[in-house]
């Protein structure tokens, strides 16, 4: 084979190699889309947003309380990890000096990939044991321990994106540094900052492993954030393992209901990012 | 109502002087000056010994070869060079005779403002772009008119009186550098520095901004950076040459340019280096 050819030949392989993968990466993905909106479609009816979970053995009933807890848990999550994470991703970005931000940076990506688990050991120490009880409080722990790194290191990516010319401009007009961050550069880099945050936000919801034994799980409604609280993945999970059908059946319903949720505030993320790179570039 | 008086003043003080005062900088015919300035990027020795002295309501262009420090000097004189870490300023700035590193960093660049050598509108409104010194420093006044003065002063009022709600970004470069200088003039600086403003336009920007830096003058005092000779030439009352972080050579720009008192001066203008 003459050089020229075993090149182009090289040349082909690789091609093909990479639309291989590309095609097992997508079927992987629309095999798992398929297969949940196949079962979960199957079993998705009005019930599931409106009852409570039925008795073990009992066809019937829904997921409402587990809804309505992943909403709670979610959202108190986020009122505690977004304010921290926005804030110290500001203090890394803008105002830290060499060693301290580093270590900070360091401990958030750590964090960032310490297993949900442990997270959830972590949330169980702290909030569950003082307290002697399981409570969405213990579960919102453990899901803004988790989210903090991740909107830490997105929010300082993005605010670093910002020119420094900006940060200039705004000093020259007489802005104090507080002021030209609030005014100028968060503004600047708000859509990728919330993109961020949602991708943050949709993750979590879909996290099992921290609540487990945190906000532990609940057959009938919870009041306030102080009771053991159902949700959505921990549901999923007991009802997968269990040896009723109509358990397993209402589990594929409740894996489409979160699969919709997350997919729903990726395409918002996505919305968001887009106009703001549009709005850039014009 | 104060201010009538206080200008009468000037007026009669600078009628009085000016003729005598070349050489000697008093405090009535000097705006703005540095005295033994020194600044160190680390361990970098950038500037070394400058002492300029810059008349009222004037232009005075900065020139030399590339990395001489003549950006560095401009970025002092309203402290904005503090934001960059590990650098360090020795000697004194002094704006109407007190030292500058004496006052609030913010009180100050508002009495210095400043242009840059890029365009950087901020990713707002025309509008919110001027009335954003204004709306910060707290300014008195109906914004609309404030923001049609500072546009007009930047010789963009015409071009962009009918889509003040569009995105800076919409204008054209040198449409962007003006409401930058704009936006500089909204707070009603004394001072304004430029940095290289015309270097990512074309001549025909560059000349209304050229045109614009004369037009401000009654309002300001500009010092300008430039790497453009002929600009220098045409818009400086004084000039001064920069060379390795040192001022060779400052006086009025006819006598830089047609009869400079040092080789350095001679060698640089004429093109034999830089």
């Amino acid at each position: 084979m003459s050089r020229l050819a075993w090149r182009n030949f090289v040349n082909e392989v690789m091609l093909s190699l990479t639309a291989v993968c590309t095609l097992l990466t997508v079927s992987t993905l629309i095999l798992i889309l398929g297969y949940l909106i196949w079962n979960g479609g199957k079993s998705l009816n009005w019930a599931f947003f409106t009852q409570l979970p039925k008795g073990p053995g009992e066809v019937g009933g829904g997921m409402a309380n587990a809804i309505v807890g992943t909403a709670k848990l979610v959202g108190l999550a986020s009122a505690i990890g977004i304010p921290i994470g926005f804030i110290a991703g500001i203090y890394l970005s803008e105002f830290g000096g060499v060693t301290f931000p580093f270590i900070i940076r360091y401990v958030a990506d750590l964090l960032n990939g310490v297993p949900s688990i442990v997270v959830g050991i972590f949330a169980y120490a702290i909030v569950v044991l003082p307290l002697k009880h399981f409570s969405a409080w213990a579960g919102s722990v453990a899901l803004a321990v988790m989210l903090i790194p991740v909107v830490v290191r997105n929010t300082e990516q993005f605010l670093q994106g910002v020119p420094q010319s900006l940060r200039e401009g705004a000093l020259s007009l007489g802005a104090s540094k507080w002021r030209t961050i609030v005014t100028v550069v968060v503004p600047a880099s708000i859509s990728g900052i919330l993109t961020g945050i949602i991708l943050g936000v949709a993750r979590i919801a879909g996290e099992t492993a921290p609540l487990i034994f945190t906000s532990f799980g609940n057959q009938f409604w919870s009041s306030g954030f102080n009771e053991p609280t159902s949700s959505l993945p921990v549901m999923i999970y007991n009802y997968a393992i269990s040896p009723y059908d109509d358990w397993h059946r209402q589990a594929w319903a409740a894996g489409l209901v979160l699969l919709a949720l997350v997919l729903v505030s990726n395409i918002l993320a996505r919305g968001i990012l887009g106009r703001g790179t549009a709005a850039n570039r014009a | 109502m104060a201010t009538i008086p206080e200008r009468k003043l000037d007026m009669a003080s600078m009628r009085t002087f000016s003729p005598a005062g070349t050489q000697q900088a008093s405090a009535a015919t000097t705006k703005i000056e540095s005295r033994n300035l020194n600044f160190y990027y680390g361990t970098y020795k950038a500037l070394s010994d400058v002492s300029l002295a810059v008349a009222p309501n004037s232009v005075t262009a900065l020139i030399g070869p590339s990395g001489c420090g003549k950006s560095t000097f401009l970025r002092t004189l309203n402290r904005i060079s503090e934001t960059i870490k590990n650098t360090r300023v020795e000697g004194e700035v002094l704006l109407d005779g007190a030292s500058i590193m004496d006052s609030d960093v913010t009180a100050l660049r508002r009495r210095v403002g400043m242009v840059f050598q890029r365009p950087n509108p901020f990713p707002k409104s025309i509008y919110d772009n001027i009335a954003y010194g204004p709306r910060i420093n707290g300014m008195k006044g109906k914004m609309d008119d404030l923001v049609e003065t500072a546009l007009r002063r930047g010789a963009l009022w015409e071009e962009v009186k009918d889509k003040l709600n569009k995105s800076a970004y919409a204008l054209s470069g040198g449409q962007q550098q003006r409401l930058c200088i704009a936006r500089a003039m909204a707070v009603e600086p004394e001072v304004i520095l430029m940095d290289e403003p015309c270097s990512a336009l074309d001549p025909i920007a560059t000349a209304k901004i050229e045109e614009l830096i004369f037009n401000i003058k009654n309002q300001t005092t500009v010092v300008i950076v430039t790497h453009n000779m002929q600009q220098a030439a045409r818009i400086a009352d004084k000039t001064g040459f920069f060379l390795m972080g040192k001022m060779i050579e400052f006086g009025p720009t006819d006598l830089i340019f047609k009869n400079p008192s040092k080789k350095e001066t001679e060698d640089y203008i004429t093109g034999r280096f830089g």
